[in-house]
């Protein structure tokens, strides 16, 4: 596969399978104003996605469609972060979970609506707009959540223990990336480490959290080696497609 | 097709187009939501470019539908539809007609344009007594266009079209 290809679909997994994660939440949301507002922000997600396959699924010599690209290719074919794929848990955990990943996709979707390819630029400013308010409702319930009472302060910080070993990633170039440095298709993820390390320190200051240090990172999403619970998630996202192939609406 | 005709008939089609609404917000039309970017005619068909609102919008299949469907019954059977992202929808597109439908269907209209301001904005006025004095419920609504408020004079809870 090409590596315009391979870059595209790690950007569209992504969305995708943080979109799904946050459908979980459907009818389970702590009250309801949050379960509506994690779900919003999964459809949000998951209409990204679908920008992305669509686009992928009209370049030349693609022989496919955005539901093909979404639920029916193998674990190994998904390039998203290990990050989007950790599971649920508590609100406490899909909140940091949320930050960490908005926090790096506000950056690395200001850069991509510059985008020379006019399409992904398009796709990336309409995009940016949504992230935007995500990160604000991520950000703010950081905040709210980290300063809050001694049991919502603790979860919050054990969130961010475990999650945080998978941030190393965000900024891991995958060999496709390092193949698309010299046309400038990819960004270089390398250089957003900085503001990313910003942002989420001045939240994390804000809440009263701690920010892990000298992490072992985990590393393998963006290049199809996934956790145990990639496997899980697309059983439930494929079922349908998988028993009754082609199916539609 | 000589250009008066074409006039005439894009006309038509925009007169439609003012019939048919956003499922979620039935009282305004797509055209006041400032959804119809363009109306033209291409070889033997109509071509109609219209903005996605949120690119997650559950409205996003179905209003396409609805347009074809809704202009095939006034006898335009060949309209093709393109989904335009190119800028991106925002609410500053939203007609004055549609933000005062809007209010008086009890959705407090976006406060201010979008492009000036880094988030939603907040309500100018409770739309069933006209109060100032409202508070933020939660940053979202039943849908993600809008978020959820209540006045503080009335008491009753609201929705408010985010700035977007």
């Amino acid at each position: 596969m090409e590596a315009k290809t391979k870059y595209l679909l790690h950007l569209a997994d992504n969305p995708l399978i943080l979109g799904q994660r946050l459908a979980e939440w459907c009818g389970h949301g702590p009250v309801l104003e949050q379960d509506i507002a994690l779900t919003n922000s999964s459809l949000d997600l998951i209409g990204q996605a679908r920008l992305l396959f669509q686009y992928i699924a009209s370049l030349p010599g693609q022989d496919t469609n955005e539901d093909k690209l979404a639920m029916t290719r193998y674990e190994h074919q998904y390039l998203n972060l290990l990050l989007v794929e950790q599971p649920n848990q508590n609100f406490g955990h899909t909140i940091a979970r949320q930050f960490l990943y908005d926090a790096f996709n506000i950056i690395q979707y200001e850069a991509l609506s510059e985008h020379a390819d006019e399409q992904l630029k398009g796709i990336a400013a309409k995009t940016l707009k949504e992230i935007r308010y995500h990160y604000r409702y991520s950000s703010e319930w950081v905040v709210r959540l980290g300063d809050g009472t001694e049991k919502s302060h603790h979860i919050t910080q054990e969130a961010f223990n475990e999650l945080w070993r998978y941030t190393g990633e965000l900024f891991n170039m995958a060999s496709y990336e390092n193949e698309l440095q010299e046309s400038g298709y990819a960004l270089d993820v390398t250089l957003l480490e900085p503001e990313w390390q910003n942002r989420v320190s001045s939240v994390a200051t804000r809440a009263g959290l701690k920010l892990p240090k000298d992490e072992v990172m985990m590393l393998g999403g963006k290049e199809g080696k996934h956790t145990e619970h990639m496997g899980y998630i697309l059983t439930e996202l494929q079922y349908m497609q998988r028993t009754y192939p082609e199916m539609n609406w | 097709m000589l250009k008066d005709d074409v006039h005439i008939i894009r006309k038509q089609i925009a007169g439609l187009l003012h019939e048919v609404s956003d499922p979620e917000i039935p009282v305004v039309s797509i055209v006041d939501l400032g959804m119809v970017i363009d109306i033209r005619p291409e070889n033997s068909h109509w071509h109609i470019d219209l903005a996605p609102t949120y690119s997650g919008c559950p409205a996003i299949d179905v209003i396409p539908m609805l347009v074809k469907t809704h202009l095939a019954e006034a006898g335009f059977s060949d309209i093709r539809i393109e989904m335009e992202i190119t800028p991106p929808w925002s609410t500053d597109w939203i007609s004055d007609r549609g933000n005062q439908k809007l209010l008086a269907y009890g959705i407090a209209p976006p406060n201010g344009r979008a492009a000036d301001q880094a988030y939603e904005g907040t309500p100018r006025n409770c739309p069933q007594c006209g109060s100032e004095d409202t508070e933020l419920i939660s940053q979202y609504g039943a849908t993600p266009c809008k978020a959820s408020y209540r006045c503080l004079s009335c008491l009753e809870p609201f929705e408010y079209f985010k700035c977007f």
